[in-house]
């Protein structure tokens, strides 16, 4: 296998020839390469079973999480070929600098409970907080972060655009059934969802298997057209709880 | 001085996962200056791992259920070695804490009157673990995460806590390191909360990731505080048995709680044969009754698939050994002729994905394939129930790393309740405690940062040539074979043995590679906290001369009511750097709790 080796200076492609086990993934094969070649390689990894989103890089070329990557899933003649993230910058090795993420995650007004219901424990029907449970599956892998080519292919975005993952809080927010606090306005035109012309590429490569796209960032384009057009519904809707 | 950096604070917090985020969000709101220090990225923490639900006596859906009875449970299943007291507050505030977690933005699944929905779980008398599907961790480490970044607590993410500072008798402060930069970092503060969690890597078969090398236990005991409870360590009946590389993946306790059964190569449902007298009275005695129970509470008692998880973890160990287990030496796990495929999918999403994307099995169509796998430890940092406080003044421990709460064996979901309550107890006590100091704070010395720097960095200086990934290996190795399920005396003190050797070897491990992000670096350190937390498991499992809950001695197979059954070990730090062991009385609960203990249901 060939895996990317340096730091925030340059580096390149490293050779290593390992032995591997029926069934193992591209983690494990990482795992051996610090154990018999390298100890010192560079990686992030927690639960090794696609929970917690810490092992994100590219496995030829391709945004994937290493844990949930099958080694039987690549042609066995050919080196794999591991790379960390692309839209972050390299710490070392597989490890990048993932902090535009806490960056664009503090700037989201929280959970803000309307006035009908101010005090848990809350009546929500199931129905009603599905949508918003969909995103919330969500583990912090920023794959889709990494992949968007708004800010994969033009750094200089990343000031006025927060990324998918966040467009999903925005959303999981705007759909929680006992959210009172209005950021359509705030995501339109200050977290740059305008700047998504929904290629799905975030959609693609969610471990999570969200329908960022559809489910997630398309109504939410849809919401921000009401509230920018239609001033009535806004602001009759700020009175009342919000209801799709 | 010292050109290290120096962060000051009211009180520091060690660890981001679901007890030390509530602890430093107690911190903050009782007006402390608070600081979470934690190994990985905020919001990775072990809690993520958590599946099925946190405990709680709501009564959302069966109205019956109250404190009184979860505490009973709770007692029950931890073979009443439990601090009474602790079990007490847990069982009384954990519904608060959930609620909780709803204001600030949580979304559990519902009942169809629109509250929060409870499921069923092992050892729990009533339908109480409030869950998200499968993943009701990531929920609630998701929801304290986005809590503590809204108050604006700092986090120093990625950084590791390699020693305690004192100042005489007193807590002053923490060394640690950058793992990004690898440079070093001084916390000066009158209170730290340890929540660390648990020390499964040191097992070969766990479900643990590569953070829970116990560092808040060998932490603790370095500072002079007591651990409690060490020989009790929990192995989660199911976790995956294949392909090789995922073994010991966790599989939750769910897929029981949802109508999942236990069979043997046989096709039988052995649990029915491994009911013990401890809980023939509230266990069903024939898979009929078993299987109506789940829709009627009342007039049926729970099958034995939901007995405690030692009682489950050991009779899947025995059907294995008896020649009854499966091809790849596990048992199966049985959800797919119980329960439809949708239903499976809605309540198990992500058991499903994870057996077919990892192991190509349809859980949906055909059994999983399961065995023990190392989950818990039940010991930890002995702590006054109410303050979260250890023996060391300023020093508070919460969560796994903490000890007495779960007795002899946890019941499931019992622990993210137990992060909650206790999270936030250590929280407010500590920001009381530095709060009360005023500006008679304790000092950090000089000298003991020279020393914390000079260990930190030996693996450099090294020329021993070890390499720290093949000790670890040979630990886990030790570990899973000799202190495992079932132990015995020749075992245990063979354990012991090698663990000494290792320590030896671990002297010359050498690291590759600079300071910048070294993971071999970080291991060779870890591996000091490994070894002193496996030498303390081992001992005490020696000491204790019996069977019960996570501890089974093959060659004292009983559990002894009346000598064992009233003490706890404690293990401290002797003179010479290894664990010592004594006896403790266990506390008894006042009249009225006691009394509830021995109600049959």
């Amino acid at each position: 296998m060939r895996i990317w080796r340096g730091d925030s200076s340059g580096g390149g492609l490293v050779d290593f020839t390992v032995p591997v086990e029926d069934g193992e993934v591209v983690l494990d094969a990482v795992h051996h390469v610090q154990a018999l070649r390298a100890g010192d390689l560079s990686v992030r990894w927690n639960c090794k079973a696609g929970k917690c989103g810490s092992c994100s890089a590219e496995i030829n070329g391709k945004p994937r999480l290493m844990c949930m990557s099958r080694l039987s899933e690549y042609p066995k003649d050919e080196p794999l070929t591991i790379t960390p993230m692309r839209a972050f910058p390299v710490i070392r090795d597989l490890v990048t600098d993932v902090s535009f993420n806490y960056v664009k995650a503090a700037q989201v007004p929280s959970f803000s409970p309307t006035a009908e219901q101010p005090q848990a424990p809350f009546r929500m029907q199931q129905v009603d907080v599905e949508r918003s449970q969909e995103f919330r599956k969500c583990i912090e892998c920023f794959l889709c972060q990494n992949t968007c080519h708004v800010i994969r292919d033009h750094e200089d975005n990343k000031e006025a655009f927060s990324g998918p993952r966040f467009f999903i809080r925005y959303a999981e927010l705007e759909m929680h059934p006992n959210d009172g606090l209005d950021r359509r306005r705030l995501v339109q035109e200050e977290r740059g969802l305008g700047m998504c012309n929904i290629t799905k590429c975030c959609t693609e490569v969610c471990p999570e298997h969200i329908k960022i796209t559809d489910n997630g960032i398309i109504p939410m384009k849809e919401r921000v057209v009401d509230v920018k057009y239609d001033p009535v519904r806004f602001f009759s809707r700020r009175r009342g709880p919000k209801k799709a | 001085m010292s050109d290290f950096e120096r962060q000051s604070y009211d009180v520091v917090v060690v660890g981001a996962g679901g007890a030390g985020l509530r602890a430093a969000i107690a911190a903050h709101e009782a007006g402390a200056k608070t600081a979470v220090v934690c190994k990985s990225l905020l919001g990775k923490a072990h809690t993520v791992m958590a599946e099925g639900g946190i405990a709680a006596a709501m009564g959302n859906v069966y109205s019956d259920d109250n404190w009184k009875v979860h505490f009973r449970d709770t007692m029950r299943g931890g073979k009443l070695l439990n601090h009474w007291r602790m079990a007490e507050l847990h069982a009384k505030e954990a519904p608060e804490r959930v609620w909780e977690l709803e204001q600030w933005g949580a979304l559990f699944d519902r009942t169809p009157e629109g509250l929060i929905s409870q499921r069923d779980f092992g050892g729990h008398r009533y339908a109480r673990l409030a869950h998200v599907g499968d993943r009701t961790g990531l929920e609630m480490i998701r929801t304290l995460q986005q809590r503590t970044v809204e108050l604006g607590v700092d986090v120093f993410m990625e950084c590791t806590v390699t020693r305690l500072l004192k100042d005489g008798d007193r807590v002053s402060g923490a060394f640690g390191y950058w793992r990004e930069s690898g440079r070093f970092v001084v916390f000066e503060a009158p209170s730290i909360v340890l929540a660390t969690g648990g020390i499964g890597k040191s097992w070969k078969v766990t479900s643990n990731s590569w953070e829970y090398t116990g560092d808040g236990l060998a932490l603790a005991l370095r500072a002079g505080a007591s651990l409690i409870n060490m020989e009790f360590v929990q192995f989660h009946p199911t976790g995956m048995v294949w392909p090789p590389s995922v073994r010991g993946i966790l599989v939750t306790e769910s897929v029981r709680g949802d109508g999942g059964v236990l069979r043997n190569s046989d096709g039988q449902r052995f649990m029915y044969n491994y009911i013990p007298e401890f809980f023939k009275a509230e266990t069903s005695d024939s898979e009929a009754e078993g299987d109506r129970w789940y829709t009627d509470k009342t007039n049926n008692r729970r099958p034995a698939e939901l007995l405690p998880r030692d009682e489950v973890a050991r009779a899947i160990n025995n059907e294995i050994k008896e020649g009854r287990g499966t091809p790849h030496g596990g048992v199966f796990l049985d959800i797919a002729s119980r329960r439809s495929p949708e239903f499976i999918q809605k309540r198990l999403p992500s058991m499903y994905h994870q057996f077919k994307e990892l192991a190509d099995v349809d859980i949906t169509k055909e059994p999983m394939e399961i065995g023990p796998t190392c989950h818990y430890v039940m010991g930890g940092v002995e702590v006054d129930p109410d303050s979260a406080q250890s023996k060391v003044t300023g020093l508070y421990a919460a969560g796994e790393v903490a000890g007495g709460m779960h007795g002899a064996n946890r019941l499931g979901g019992n622990s993210l309740g137990d992060l909650l309550v206790f999270g936030k107890r250590a929280g407010e006590y500590a920001a009381e405690y530095a709060k009360r100091l005023g500006g008679d704070r304790p000092q950090v010395a000089e000298p003991d940062i020279q020393t914390a720097s000079s260990v930190a960095l030996s693996p450099f200086a090294s020329d021993g040539g070890e390499n720290p990934y093949t000790v670890h290996q040979a630990l886990q190795e030790v570990m899973q074979d000799l202190v495992g399920i079932i132990r015995n005396e020749a075992e245990l003190t063979s354990a012991i043995e090698k663990v000494g050797e290792l320590e030896e070897r671990i002297s010359r491990v050498t690291v590759e590679g600079h300071r910048q992000y070294n993971p071999g670096w970080h291991l060779a350190i870890d591996l000091h906290n490994m070894l002193l937390v496996s030498e303390s498991v081992a001992k005490a499992a020696l000491a204790r001369k019996e069977s019960r809950g996570g501890h089974t001695r093959d060659d004292y197979p009983m559990t002894d009511y009346d000598f064992w059954g009233k003490l706890n070990l404690i293990v401290e730090l002797g003179d010479d750097g290894h664990a010592t062991i004594r006896q403790q009385p266990l506390p008894e609960p006042p009249p009225e709790l006691a009394a509830l203990l021995e109600e049959q249901h």
